[in-house]
């Protein structure tokens, strides 16, 4: 179980300083699936920096598991069962897809169990397992391996930061596939998303809203996600093309 | 044959990947007399007459044989030249593998610089592969200056491969090539500079002929106070093209200059060059270490990805 409390972490810019999370109190409970969603800018992508620490709170306690792990470093907190993806993967020159699965699995993984994981997020992992993780592959394509680097790590708590940004949307109908598999095979463990896609808010056992740094709202997909359709919060391909072509034609 | 001892053979291990006497023709060189050679029925390896070096001689047509010629020196204070002419017969296909690894346990430098050419017939292909390494805890520095020259006949292909990862001090490389019409010239050079070492690596690669190309690519980390050049040259002197890479990363207080230099003389010359120099970014750090590396062992396994 993961909570924050009272997390708040502020930037300086241009010699002001400005609240980019306020306050925030909230609980990832085991064997939950959460989605958090809110408008662009609301936070969300900071949340998850601070949760695996990347970024530090500027006030607030974070407790895994009852330990205050506030102060630990992101080794720390990855080595106590925390994993993340990125929003954009990380680009390598050399590594190839194969050291990074094994990286992740943090030991000599076979060729063969290697593949698992990528035959996990839809790859045909012969044609993939020897390629180097560069901009030789396509944004979907890092997106898959970046899920797979996750899942091979095995991880208490998992985070992913907009699995959707930055890839095409039938890419995107593929990866639903893979995280309705994970909400599937949940057992012992947590998962966290940022997202804005109805199918993923739809997955979702509680939905949290972040909104100019603040939970505006937090329950189960039930009681929140009726209040979200339609917004921009939560929307579908097709929506977003509709909202998009009637926003020019105003 | 002259007896190897530990440090010869782990040196020999280092830059050639010999475990034991390697197959086909061979030459190891020892501080400097030779602790073994053998010829093949194709290949021959003759010593020059005033003993500077050898002559290797691969007949046309030989396929899939390999030359060794690596060098370890273990004395230290020892200063030597060798030229080691390669002659590659029309429609060959072999492999060379060449290397020097010094331990210097001593005060004094020890230096090896080794010119090798190679006269690449047409339609024959080679693929060379270089590996320099030092060793010993000695002030003595440890030396090595490689002058490479290729003539590459009509047709001819060379693939080189040059490696220096460890423990070289000081190194003046400069790599002259030569390419008639349809050659192709591929170099990949990997470096990697510590403590206070030094290394300048030039390249001057001339394409005279129709369809020659050349693509010549370093990549290289230099850390602690180690400093570096690279210069890449390459001439069109016919339609052609020519492609050189340099990309490195920096540490510490590691310096880097890379200069590159394209030359066309004829309009239908294609040349392209790419430089990069900066730090490991800080992301992929980030990356490896929410797979609960530490900066460490995440700094460790991005370099050796670059560098492999």
């Amino acid at each position: 179980m993961l909570e924050l409390k009272n997390i708040s972490f502020g930037v300086e810019s241009d010699g002001q300083s400005k609240e980019i999370i306020r306050d925030v109190s909230l609980t990832i409970p085991d064997n939950k699936f959460v989605v958090i969603t809110g408008p662009n800018g609301g936070g969300k992508s900071t949340l998850a920096k601070l949760i695996v620490g990347i970024e530090k709170p500027t006030s607030g306690q974070i407790i895994l598991n009852g330990e205050d792990i506030t102060d630990k470093t992101i080794t720390e907190r990855a080595k106590m069962g925390m994993g993340y993806a990125f929003q954009q993967p990380v680009k390598f020159k050399g590594i190839t897809v194969l050291d990074l699965v094994r990286l992740a699995a943090g030991k000599r993984l076979s060729p063969g169990d290697a593949c698992d994981y990528l035959a996990a997020v839809g790859m045909c992992a012969r044609d993939y397992i020897d390629r180097e993780v560069d901009g030789s592959l396509s944004g979907g394509e890092l997106k898959r391996i970046e899920i797979a680097t996750v899942l091979a790590k095995g991880s208490s708590l998992s985070v992913f930061d907009e699995p959707e940004a930055g890839i095409d949307l039938w890419s995107f109908g593929n990866l639903i596939e893979v995280f309705e598999g994970m909400r599937e095979n949940i057992h012992d463990s947590s998962i966290l998303i940022i997202s804005h896609q109805e199918r993923i808010l739809n997955i979702a056992d509680e939905i949290i809203v972040l909104s100019d740094g603040k939970v505006t709202k937090q329950g189960s997909k039930e009681d929140v996600l009726p209040g979200l359709i339609g917004t921009s919060a939560a929307i579908t391909g097709c929506s977003k093309v509709v909202m998009r072509k009637g926003g020019e034609a105003k | 044959m002259i007896q190897l001892d530990e440090i010869q053979k782990r040196l020999l291990m280092e830059v050639a990947d010999l475990h034991k006497v390697p197959e086909g023709a061979f030459n190891i060189r020892s501080n400097g007399e030779s602790a073994g050679r053998q010829s093949s029925a194709n290949i021959e390896i003759i010593p020059k007459d005033n003993g500077s070096g050898l002559d290797i001689r691969i007949k046309p047509g030989t396929k899939n044989e390999s030359v060794h010629i690596p060098v370890v020196m273990t004395k230290s204070g020892l200063t030597e030249v060798v030229y080691n002419d390669f002659y590659i017969g029309e429609g060959a296909d072999v492999t060379i593998v060449a290397g020097c690894g010094i331990d210097n346990c001593g005060p004094k430098d020890s230096e090896h610089d080794g010119i090798h050419r190679f006269f690449i017939e047409k339609n024959a292909s080679v693929k060379y592969v270089e590996k320099h390494y030092g060793s010993g805890e000695g002030t003595g520095k440890r030396i090595l200056n490689p002058g490479t020259e290729v003539y590459m006949d009509e047709g001819s292909y060379a693939e080189m491969e040059m490696v220096q990862i460890k423990g070289v001090d000081d190194t003046n490389r400069k790599t002259t090539a030569n390419l008639k019409a349809g050659a192709k010239l591929i170099v990949r050079e990997r470096l990697m500079t510590h403590g206070e070492q030094r290394a300048i690596s030039l390249y001057d690669v001339t394409l005279d002929g129709e369809g020659a190309s050349a693509d010549v690519v370093s990549r290289s980390v230099a850390r602690d106070n180690s400093y570096q050049e690279f210069e890449a040259k390459i001439i069109g002197n016919a339609p052609c093209h020519g492609h050189t890479e340099c990309d490195s990363i920096i540490m510490d207080n590691g310096r880097i200059l890379a200069v590159p230099g394209l030359e066309a003389n004829n309009v239908d010359a294609e040349l392209f060059h790419e430089a990069a120099i900066g730090k490991i970014a800080g992301e992929q750090l980030t990356k490896l270490m929410t797979l609960g590396l530490t900066e460490a062992e995440a700094e460790e396994q991005i370099i050796n990805g670059f560098l492999k």
